[in-house]
């Protein structure tokens, strides 16, 4: 069972959308959070609800994957709107009883945040469903850089991301593997209060953190076997292009962005 | 015949955890001809390990001196060029896997070498060939066998187009299939790529193949020849506790009780012909 565990909430397909270069995709997903923030107006959420319908179409994601994602957030959502919908100060009262009132613009508000953060969730769900965890690290490492002149370790950083992937599965069968011996000799992971468990689990991470330790010295001299000697003059076996259809999505983005541009400032 | 690694008295000395200095390594001399097939057997701690860190320059010599392909690998300028020449496969298949598919994996070498990208793409396809994991070019390394995840292993040190490979106890963590699938393919680079093979083991059948066997003990090297000359010594090689293969024992033992069989029996084929005159 451990086997079959994936990483992230990678949907795997063959769609317009999964095959965008990552970097676009990336830059498109920071684009629309922006836009999200920016939007002051129900024309603009409507805009911005039709590009994003359109691109969850077109991925041929089961819109059932992208409403499961908001799950999580139900609670953080509902809040938000009671809150803002309470304690926003208004003129126009539509509702008062006890000490509460509400207004139109705590109502207005209200929507607003909720929508915002619906819309924030969906965006980057596109973004983690379409997009495999390896080109989601590539492409960051591209986009982060050109920080390089500021000493940013992206290729690092890309680098241990991809390391981790890697050996997530390894290490999760080891876990599996150490509990079962740990088990066999009568150790209890099931029973007892959360401080009993707590200190039940420290027979299991102690083996967990030399074993892991022991792997990264192993790879470590692996790698540096291979001739590993950082980020410096490495080349890609697979090199990031932009296709027509990077510029497609690009373009139909500025559209989006254009006519929510119009919206806030010509009416 | 040109003389592809030559080590010349190398000493390695290393701290165990009471502050002791232990001789890992106390004076060997080893040359290896190109396309040779060489294989070295020695029980834990004999110094067989640390011998093969030298050839790829992982570890240096604290006294003597090791030549790869004529480079002096204590210098700090041949280092790259060595670990190039000299590829090393480890013993632990799941510790030497960087990336998270087979083909990114494999092309992690050439990467670090900075050869163009549709150089990569053709090193990693033919080297993928050579081992016979083509088919598994997109899988991801934790759904692979032992043996399967050691042939992709020695793939990634082929796509760096090496002259030798070292490999460390490679077989050691497999089961009997996945040992002979990487002992095949091992067998099928020196045979068909040319490929000078170090190949360090301690199961004695993986070293009735070989052009010659060197026994290790005690950071020294103590025995050398071809695998019929060395394990010809039996009692020798009892002494120091390591094993014969399962054939030339029984001829051992056949010879001690007065049968007329030659002492140098390697495989079951040839015991049966000695039995049969």
């Amino acid at each position: 069972m451990l086997k079959d565990i994936t990483i992230g909430q990678y949907y795997p397909g063959r769609s317009p959308v999964h095959l965008l270069d990552p970097r676009v995709k990336i830059a498109i997903t920071f684009l629309f959070i922006f836009i999200v923030f920016f939007i002051k107006s129900y024309i603009g959420y409507a805009i911005l609800f039709a590009y994003l319908l359109f691109t969850i179409i077109i991925s041929t994601i089961p819109p059932k994957l992208i409403l499961k994602s908001l799950r999580p957030l139900l609670f953080v959502i509902i809040l938000t709107f009671v809150i803002n919908m309470f304690f926003t100060v208004g003129e126009d009262v539509i509702v008062r009883f006890w000490k509460l009132t509400i207004t139109r613009e705590g109502l207005n508000q209200a929507i607003f945040m909720a929508l915002r953060l619906i819309f924030l969730v969906m965006g980057t769900s596109i973004l983690t469903l379409t997009t495999s965890p390896i080109e989601l690290t590539d492409g960051l490492e591209y986009i982060l850089s050109p920080l390089k002149v500021f000493n940013f370790p992206a290729h690092e950083l890309a680098m241990m991301m991809t390391i981790a992937l890697r050996f997530i599965p390894t290490l999760m069968e080891e876990t599996d593997k150490i509990m079962k011996a740990q088990m066999a000799r009568g150790a209890d992971f099931e029973t007892g209060n959360l401080i009993q468990r707590a200190k039940s689990l420290v027979p299991l991470l102690v083996p967990l953190f030399i074993s892991a330790f022991r792997r990264a010295d192993e790879l470590a001299m692996a790698m540096e076997a291979r001739c590993y000697r950082g980020g410096e003059n490495r080349t890609r076996l697979k090199v990031l292009k932009t296709e027509t259809r990077d510029y497609i999505a690009i373009a139909l983005t500025c559209v989006m962005i254009f006519f929510i541009m119009l919206d806030r400032y010509m009416f | 015949m040109e003389t592809i690694v030559k080590i010349r008295d190398v000493h390695f000395e290393y701290m165990n955890f009471e502050e002791q200095e232990i001789a890992a390594l106390d004076g060997v001399d080893l040359d290896v001809q190109k396309g040779e097939f060489i294989v070295i057997i020695g029980h834990n701690g004999s110094g067989k390990s640390t011998l093969a860190k030298h050839i790829n320059a992982l570890l240096q010599p604290s006294r003597g001196t090791v030549w790869i392909k004529g480079m002096d690998a204590s210098d700090e300028e041949n280092l790259w060029n060595i670990r190039q020449t000299a590829g090393m496969v480890f013993q632990n298949p799941d510790n030497q896997l960087v990336a998270t598919i087979v083909e990114e994996d494999v092309a992690f070498g050439p990467e670090n070498l900075g050869i163009p990208s549709t150089e990569i793409r053709k090193r990693v396809d033919s080297a993928l060939a050579a081992v016979g994991m083509s088919e598994f070019s997109d899988a991801a390394p934790h759904f692979l066998s032992g043996g399967q995840k050691q042939r992709v292993a020695i793939a990634g040190v082929l796509a760096m187009k090496p002259d030798i490979i070292v490999l460390d106890e490679p077989t050691a963590m497999l089961d009997p299939s996945g040992r002979q699938e990487v002992l095949n393919t091992v067998k099928y680079l020196n045979k068909h790529e040319g490929i000078t093979v170090i190949h360090i083991t301690h199961f004695m059948e993986e070293a009735v193949d070989a052009d010659r066997v060197v026994v290790m003990e005690d950071g020294k090297v103590i025995l050398e020849g071809t695998p019929r000359e060395v394990f010809e010594q039996v009692d020798l090689l009892k002494e120091i506790g390591l094993d014969v293969p399962q054939v030339t024992e029984l001829a051992h033992e056949l010879r001690c009780e007065g049968l007329d069989i030659p002492p140098d029996v390697l495989t079951v084929e040839e015991m049966v012909d000695a039995l049969c005159q």
